[in-house]
C-alpha cells in the first residue's frame, strides 16, 4: 500500500451506499428503467396544451372560491361526511380492540393469535375505495356503504398499532397485576390497558383525521358524504364551487390536526 | 391514593370521586354523539338493501370464482403503466418536496415569518387532498391518461415527504453543522457538508415508503380516468365482468405485497 493511499490529498464525502457496485448498478439501473417509462408513457401533448387555459382557470377560481351558490349542498356534504367519520371511527375502533388484543403474540394464544392477524392482513390490503366499491354494491348508495367501508378500513390500521403497542409494553407491570390474583379481565384493564392508552387515544385521534380524509374520496363512487358533492362540481365544471369544497377539506383537516395535538397533550 | 370509607373499611378506588365522574360525563356525551349520528344515518339508508346484502355478497363471490386468467396477457401494459406512475410521480413529488422541506424546517428556513407558514400551507393542501381527488382535477384539465395520474401521485407526495424531510431537518444535530460553518464554510456549503448528510438515509427511507404507497394508491387512479391497472378494473366493474375483477384484484394486492416487500428490504438495507 503506498503512503498516498493512507493518507490522500483530497477528502471525499462518504456516498450514501458503501459497495462501489452496488452503486454503480443502482444508478444504470434508474437511467434504464426512466429511459423505458419515458419512452413508453403516451402523453396526448396536444390535450395538455388544450387545458392548460382550463386549469388557470381552475387556480383563478380560487379567488375567491364560490361558497355561496350551493352552501346547502356543501352543508349537506360536509356533515354528512362528520357524521359518517364519527360513527366510523367508533365502530371501526371498538372491533378492532378485541382484533388488536388477539393479535398481539404476548397475550393471545397462537390459532387465536393467526386468526386474527389474518383479518387485520385482509383488512389492510385492500383500498378504502375499492372497499367502497363492493360495499356500495352490496348496501346500495349512501352513507352507509361509506360507514361500513371507513370502519373495515380503521380496524387494519387501528388494530395493527394497538397489537404492536401491546406487544412492545413492559410485560412486568402485566404480570405484577396477574400476581394479585386478577382475572383475565381484570389483567388487561389494570395491567395492559393504562400502558397503551395514552398513545391509543392519539392513535384515534389520528385515524378519525384519516377517516374524514378519505369520507370526501368515497363519495366519488357513491358512499355517500362530500366526495360526490366534488364529483359532480368537477363534471359540471364549476371550479368555483369545487375551489370551494377542497378549501374547505383543507380547513377541517387543519383544524383537526391542530386540535387533535392539543387533546394528545392534554391526555398526557 | 383514592380511598373510600365504606363499612368501615377502607377500599381502594383507581380514581378519585371528581376524575370518574368526569370520565363517566365523557362517556355519556360521546354516546350521545353517537347516537344522534347513527340516527341521522339510519334515515338516510334504505335498510331493504342493507338485509338484503348476505344473499348479494353470496352472489358476487360465486360470480368471481374461477378469475378469467386468460384476461390476464392484456394486463401487462396497464401494469406497467401503473408502475410508472407510482415511480415517476415519486420523482416529481420529491424534486418539489426538497426545497419545501428545506423552506419549512425551522433552522433552514430563509425566514420564519414569510417563507414558513407558506410551506406549512403547501405540506397541508398536498396532504389534505387524497391523490385520487387531485387525479379527479387533473382528468378534467389536462385530460385522461397515465400523465395525469404521475402529476396526481406528484402532487400528493410533496406534502407526505415535504412534512417527514422538514422533521428530519428540525431534528438534526446542531454541532455539526456549528462545526462546518467554524472552517468557514459558505451557506451552499454547510448545507451539503453538515445538513445533507445528517438527513440523507432518513430521505432515502422516506422516499422508499412513499414508492411503496403510491403503488398502492396508483393502482386505483384509473377509477377515475387517470390509467393504470384501474382503467380494466373500472371497466370490468361496469360491465359486471366479475371473473376480470377478481383477476385484476388480484393482481392488484400481489403487486402491493411485493411493492411492500422491496420497499422494506430497501429500508431495513438503508437504517
Amino acid at each position: 500500500m503506498t503512503v498516498a493511499a493512507i493518507t490522500p490529498h483530497h477528502w471525499k464525502k462518504p456516498p450514501l451506499i458503501k459497495r462501489a457496485w452496488l452503486r454503480w448498478a443502482l444508478g444504470v439501473g434508474a437511467i434504464v428503467y426512466l429511459a423505458l417509462a419515458f419512452g413508453t408513457t403516451e402523453v396526448n401533448w396536444p390535450r395538455v396544451w388544450e387545458g392548460l387555459p382550463r386549469g388557470a382557470r381552475f387556480f383563478a377560481a380560487f379567488l375567491p372560491p364560490d361558497f355561496t351558490t350551493r352552501r346547502s349542498d356543501f352543508a349537506d356534504g360536509i356533515l354528512e361526511s362528520l357524521w359518517m367519520t364519527v360513527i366510523a371511527t367508533v365502530i371501526g375502533i371498538a372491533i378492532s380492540v378485541p382484533v388488536g388484543i388477539g393479535a398481539a403474540k404476548n397475550v393471545a394464544p397462537a390459532p387465536v393469535y393467526y386468526f386474527c392477524r389474518g383479518i387485520l392482513a385482509v383488512s389492510r390490503s385492500f383500498q378504502e375505495i375499492i372497499l367502497a366499491i363492493f360495499f356500495v354494491k352490496l348496501f346500495g348508495f349512501g352513507p352507509f356503504a361509506g360507514v361500513v367501508t371507513l370502519s373495515f378500513a380503521t380496524i387494519g390500521f387501528y388494530g395493527k398499532l394497538l397489537a404492536e403497542d401491546i406487544e412492545d409494553m413492559d410485560f412486568s407491570q402485566a404480570e405484577a397485576v396477574r400476581a394479585t390474583g386478577a382475572g383475565w379481565l381484570q389483567w388487561i384493564n389494570y395491567g395492559i390497558q393504562p400502558q397503551v392508552m395514552p398513545r391509543m387515544i392519539g392513535l384515534g385521534l389520528y385515524r378519525f383525521d384519516i377517516n374524514f380524509r378519505e369520507s370526501a374520496v368515497i363519495g366519488i363512487v357513491g358512499a355517500g358524504g362530500i366526495g360526490a358533492t366534488l364529483d359532480t362540481a368537477f363534471e359540471r365544471y364549476e371550479f368555483d364551487s369545487a375551489a370551494a369544497i377542497l378549501l374547505i377539506i383543507i380547513g377541517i383537516v387543519m383544524l383537526l390536526e391542530y386540535s387533535s395535538g392539543y387533546l394528545r397533550r392534554w391526555v398526557q | 391514593m383514592a380511598v373510600a370509607l365504606r363499612h368501615g373499611t377502607k377500599v381502594w378506588y383507581r380514581r378519585e370521586r371528581g376524575a370518574q365522574f368526569a370520565i363517566w360525563l365523557a362517556w355519556l356525551v360521546g354516546a350521545a354523539i353517537f347516537i344522534y349520528c347513527w340516527q341521522l344515518i339510519s334515515d338516510k339508508t334504505i335498510w331493504a338493501f342493507v338485509t338484503d346484502a348476505p344473499v348479494q355478497a353470496v352472489d358476487i363471490a360465486a360470480r368471481m370464482v374461477p378469475p378469467d386468467w386468460s384476461f390476464i396477457a392484456k394486463l401487462g401494459r396497464p401494469l406497467w403503466d401503473t408502475l410508472n406512475m407510482a415511480t415517476l410521480g415519486t420523482a416529481i413529488g420529491i424534486f418539489v418536496a426538497v426545497p419545501v422541506a428545506y423552506c419549512a424546517a425551522r433552522n433552514t428556513t430563509p425566514s420564519v415569518v414569510l417563507v414558513r407558514p407558506v410551506a406549512l400551507f403547501v405540506i397541508v393542501s398536498s396532504r389534505s387532498i387524497n391523490a385520487l381527488i387531485w387525479a379527479l382535477m387533473l382528468v378534467t384539465i389536462i385530460g385522461p391518461g397515465v400523465f395525469a395520474g404521475m402529476l396526481a401521485i406528484g402532487l400528493r407526495s410533496i406534502g407526505f415527504c415535504a412534512k417527514l424531510l422538514y422533521e428530519a431537518i428540525e431534528e438534526i444535530d446542531k454541532s455539526q453543522v456549528e462545526a462546518v460553518r467554524a472552517t468557514g464554510a459558505g451557506g451552499a456549503q454547510v448545507t451539503s457538508y453538515g445538513i445533507v448528510p445528517q438527513v440523507l438515509p432518513a430521505f432515502a427511507g422516506i422516499s422508499v415508503f412513499r414508492w411503496d404507497i403510491n403503488i398502492r394508491e396508483s393502482t386505483v387512479l384509473g377509477l377515475v380516468g387517470a390509467g393504470g391497472i384501474g382503467l380494466p378494473l373500472n371497466a370490468a366493474i361496469t360491465t359486471l365482468a366479475w371473473t376480470k375483477v377478481s383477476l385484476i384484484l388480484l393482481i392488484i394486492i400481489a403487486t402491493v405485497v411485493l411493492s411492500e416487500w422491496v420497499s422494506a428490504k430497501v429500508r431495513h438495507a438503508i437504517i
